[in-house]
């Protein structure tokens, strides 16, 4: 790369950040991975390079997408970036036990095989720095259940692009009330005929238009449910 | 060479006539949900012929095959990989049948959609294996008797261009059209006038080229005068929804009315768009007052955006990223690429 007068070592700490921040912009991954390891060895804990450097600088990238200034691929890199700096990070967020962003638990519903949307979904979160589990497409809602009992994640996505396969969502959360499964989970739901209006018919706790707009309202739920039970 | 079906009506006429959908056709014919229509040309025949009749019936001067999931990467979500010849061959085929049967020139187009995948280097799709996935589907178009090959809903320029060299390899005349649903622009950030430059700088360029599905008729009409200004020459190609999905009691409808769809119709017309034609939600009886329209009205001025949102409803963005862009929403930056 023909940046050679960025010298990313010599900048302040401040600086350093704003550039991490345009670079993930850019989706440059080796920078990114420079920046990491260089605020890390500054004694930055893992868990400040993940939110102040990573995660802010991908909610930018969130906000350009949601206004229409950055499309998919340009996106697509920047999460490609972001992961790379996570695959340093992970190990030492563990051993300082940092909090945890959340986890998710995402599917295209039973009846569609349509995942662009729930695959973008995906990496956007995991550019946010939640863990993400993708069951893929077709699922049941025996399958969606497994998963939220095994896995005990803080959010159910579902997905569908067929006017006629959305219902099934109705399916999966009657069958988390039945279970008394329901309210221990943030549900949202997105995909391309969908709306609030439907989200709010079938019980799910928020409509996400798109895939910036899905891990804006999935910080936000998680915030909140943390909020709560320190209550 | 004798000239195909679709240059011969295109050179004798103003407009022609496309069909609607595919999907809510056959969805209201009993098709379940996550079960590939693909299926139906060797299972359930007689509801693909019905399909194809409603848009001849419907005036229709072209028809889109059921075979828009006919690649390999789409069928393989069904174990059906190994079924790429046959499911295109026979959906071909039934349409070949019901065209020659219509009384006229019908032209059977040959669906050919998205793989569903993402190109390298974010994802996990070459080049070459789009070509090959898109010449074997051409390939069992052509045995069944496609006249054109109609590549649509396309969202990368680089699978309309893989799709474009498919056509090249099955020696195929073909049409595409990408889906702009993301303010303006398709899923990757084309622009309506991105593409008609595209289109132009193919080895084998289309027949026509234009837009399907997206979001609304309005946004879809938008994307139209976004081709036109480029001053093309070449036959633009307009598939409107009927209208966006709304979901009432369990059930989902397209809220465009056949009236709104006849006026859509007339305003591609006036705009400069040589075939016309629906996308979801459009049924027989949105075609019919389509073509009606069509006939009866007078050809008029060139609709402005105004027009567009005053007739068929507003737009989904403010901008699609064509013409002056100076006033749309931009980052500052410290950017180390210029």
């Amino acid at each position: 790369m023909a940046d050679d007068e960025i010298i990313l070592a010599d900048l302040s700490d401040d600086e350093l950040v704003l550039q991490m921040h345009d670079d993930l912009y850019d989706g440059l991954k080796e920078e990114i991975e420079d920046g990491v390891n260089i605020l890390i060895e500054r004694g930055w804990t893992p868990y400040d390079v993940l939110t102040k450097a990573l995660v802010a600088g991908m909610t930018i990238v969130g906000n350009d997408f949601r206004d229409g200034i950055l499309f998919v691929p340009e996106v697509l890199l920047s999460a490609n970036a972001m992961k790379a700096g996570m695959h340093i990070l992970k190990p030492l967020l563990v051993e300082t036990g940092a909090p945890r962003m959340g986890k998710m638990v995402i599917g295209t519903v039973k009846g569609d095989i349509h995942d662009i949307g729930k695959n973008l979904v995906a990496m956007m979160m995991e550019g946010a720095g939640f863990e993400v589990l993708d069951l893929g497409i077709n699922n049941s809602v025996e399958k969606y259940i497994e998963a939220l009992e095994t896995e005990k994640p803080d959010i159910l996505g579902m997905s569908a692009l067929l006017t006629t396969t959305m219902p099934y969502m109705k399916v999966v959360i009657d069958t988390m009330k039945e279970k008394g499964l329901r309210d221990d989970y943030i549900v949202l739901v997105g995909g391309a005929p969908l709306n609030e209006e439907f989200g709010r018919a079938i019980g799910a706790d928020a409509y996400c238009r798109d895939a910036a707009v899905a891990v804006e309202t999935a910080k936000a739920w998680v915030a909140r449910k943390h909020n709560q039970m320190g209550a | 060479m004798p000239q195909d079906a679709l240059s011969k009506l295109l050179s004798t006429r103003d407009w022609l006539m496309a069909d609607g959908a595919t999907g809510t056709n056959l969805f209201n014919m009993g098709l379940s949900s996550g079960e590939p229509p693909e299926f139906w040309n060797i299972d359930q025949p007689d509801n693909i012929r019905k399909l194809y009749r409603g848009a001849v019936e419907a005036g229709s001067d072209i028809f889109l095959t059921n075979t828009f999931g006919g690649n390999a990467s789409r069928l393989k979500l069904h174990q059906a990989q190994d079924r790429v010849h046959e499911l295109n061959r026979v959906g071909a085929a039934l349409g070949r049948e019901i065209a020659d049967a219509s009384g006229r020139t019908v032209v059977v187009a040959g669906s050919v959609g998205p793989t569903g995948e993402i190109f390298e280097p974010m994802g996990t799709l070459t080049h070459a294996l789009a070509v090959e996935m898109f010449h074997e589907q051409a390939e069992g178009l052509k045995a069944g008797g496609a006249d054109v090959l109609w590549i649509e809903t396309i969202s990368a320029p680089e699978e309309y261009k893989a799709a474009a060299e498919a056509a090249a390899l099955a020696g195929m005349p073909w049409c595409g059209t990408m889906s702009f649903d993301t303010a303006g622009r398709t899923m990757m950030g084309t622009t309506s006038a991105a593409m008609a430059e595209m289109v132009e700088k193919l080895a084998n360029p289309p027949l026509a080229f234009g837009a399907n599905c997206g979001v609304s008729a309005s946004d879809l009409m938008r994307t139209v005068l976004g081709f036109v200004s480029t001053g093309t020459a070449r036959p633009i190609i307009a598939k409107g929804n009927a209208g966006i999905p709304k979901y009432h009691d369990g059930h989902i409808h397209y809220d465009g009315t056949p009236e709104l769809m006849a006026e859509y119709a007339v305003l591609a017309r006036d705009a400069g768009v040589r075939i016309i034609g629906g996308c979801c939600g459009t049924m027989p009886e949105h075609l019919k007052a389509m073509r009606a329209a069509l006939e009866a009205t007078p050809k008029g001025p060139r609709p402005t955006l105004e027009d567009i949102s005053a007739k068929l409803g507003g737009f989904s963005s403010a901008s699609d990223g064509t013409g002056d862009t100076s006033n749309d929403p931009k980052r500052e930056r410290r950017s180390r690429r210029g």
